[in-house]
């Protein structure tokens, strides 16, 4: 019998040994695996390369990470919201990659799909294109970007079964997916576990050979970083 | 005399077209949305995973799943779909968005855009701009015409570093409309009301192409 459950977060990711590269689901703070993070911080590992779209807040999501000097290097699209990051950056603590969002996204697709590497037009010539191979295809300049597998990767779905089957909610999706695929070892943690047969084949977002673990999310805090509301 | 943020909105919302695909940047781009005529059939990707983005929610709406790329809350349209993030950035690189409106630091005679670094500032990232101007089908940058300081930032050449290359189509300021041309050089096309050729020229630092431009109208 296949039963992908883990007891708690903590078990479930208990063997990322320090020095480890993660790639981690969400945008901002939506979607984020917040259980397998804290998890984390309680086996203080470190040294770790993690490949986000983006670094979390001061004290929440990855940055809580960052905060407890976990992590050497990031892989990321975007990472404005984080004072914390900023400093640690400046004075030379971490290493910082920036690739473009839909690069990053792809490379995490090619990477969980068997492609080692793709031409794209993202970012020719400009600077991220800088020591890359660059070819000219039907008169459109492209870079060639590497596909992306890590040791880990860690996501946050909706429901999820024992088999590893994946549904996720609304824009809480984005990188999760794609993030799934890439991991040598993917440990999924959800909001509630489901029967196998209860999710209908035809909405499971992520099918659940990509995933290796599975448990579920104790304590979500889901927080927000901007509540923008109109009236009536 | 220059027109507001608003009022630039206003004359961005005249670049869509029923059925348009568009892609909104952070900032006056999004406010672009509140000015939609309600006889076009609009669609708006967030590139965070949702075609049909709604407006903002009431209080008892707020969703922490549901949130747009600039992360605010919103709501999904009827008819609105949800994707994964390459799923989102193969339908920009593909070339299936009809147009993207951003905002920029600097754009060129060339049509180059920057918009993401000024070196030697802590660089936050480019999001998913170098993606969408390398592939969306129209480009239309909405900005200042000068910087705070007076400076130009329509140029001969960009000085910072680029979000992309020859990308640029259409430029909306605080002060007109300037056309990109395919062979290099920038067209004024629209003038706001009460601004003179003169004034858009001297705060411009190439040499802009002057036909007949009209006066903006319904801002």
């Amino acid at each position: 019998m296949i039963n992908k459950i883990v007891a708690s977060a903590e078990d479930a990711v208990k063997d990322i040994p320090s020095g480890a590269t993660l790639a981690v689901g969400g945008f901002g703070l939506c979607g984020i695996p917040e259980n397998l993070i804290a998890a984390l911080l309680k086996t203080g590992v470190k040294d770790l390369t993690c490949f986000s779209n983006n670094a979390g807040v001061d004290d929440f999501g990855l940055g809580l990470l960052l905060a407890n000097k976990q992590i050497r290097k990031m892989i990321s699209s975007y990472v404005g919201e984080n004072a914390e990051f900023e400093r640690q950056y400046l004075s030379g603590e971490l290493e910082v990659e920036l690739t473009p969002q839909g690069t990053l996204a792809e490379r995490m697709r090619a990477g969980g799909a068997g492609i080692r590497a793709f031409y794209t037009p993202t970012g020719a010539g400009t600077e991220i294109a800088k020591g890359k191979l660059t070819k000219v295809f039907d008169g459109t300049e492209c870079i060639l970007e590497m596909g992306i597998v890590t040791d880990f990767s860690l996501v946050k779905a909706s429901k999820g079964d024992r088999l590893g089957n994946l549904v996720y909610e609304k824009t809480a999706r984005n990188f999760n997916p794609n993030v799934a695929t890439c991991g040598r070892i993917t440990i999924a943690e959800v909001e509630e576990i489901v029967e196998v047969g209860s999710l209908s084949p035809e909405d499971i977002h992520t099918p659940g050979i990509y995933v290796d673990r599975l448990v579920l999310g104790l304590k979500y805090e889901k927080r927000i970083e901007k509540i923008v509301t109109r009236k009536d | 005399m220059a027109i507001t943020r608003e009022q630039m909105a206003r004359r961005a919302s005249q670049e869509l077209k029923d059925g348009f695909y568009v892609n909104l940047g952070i900032g006056i781009p999004t406010m672009v949305a509140d000015f939609i005529p309600s006889h076009l059939e609009v669609i708006l990707q967030s590139e965070n995973g949702l075609l049909g983005i709604g407006p903002s929610p009431t209080p008892d709406e707020v969703d922490p799943d549901l949130i747009n790329a600039g992360k605010q809350t919103i709501t999904a349209i009827q008819g609105s779909c949800y994707f994964s993030s390459a799923d989102s950035f193969a339908m920009i690189r593909g070339g299936h968005i009809d147009l993207s409106i951003l905002g920029a630091m600097q754009v060129d005679v060339e049509g180059n855009l920057a918009n993401w670094m000024i070196p030697g500032k802590m660089v936050k990232g480019m999001g998913g701009a170098m993606d969408l101007v390398a592939a969306a089908k129209r480009v239309v940058v909405v900005m200042d015409h000068a910087s705070k300081s007076g400076e130009p930032k329509i140029l001969n050449q960009c000085s910072l570093p680029l979000t992309g290359k020859r990308c640029v189509n259409r430029i909306i300021t605080d002060l007109c409309v300037i056309d990109v041309s395919k062979e290099g050089h920038l067209e004024l096309v629209e003038l706001a009301p009460g601004v003179s050729r003169e004034e858009v020229q001297s705060k411009t630092e190439p040499k802009l192409l002057f036909s007949s431009p009209k006066i903006m109208s319904d801002i």
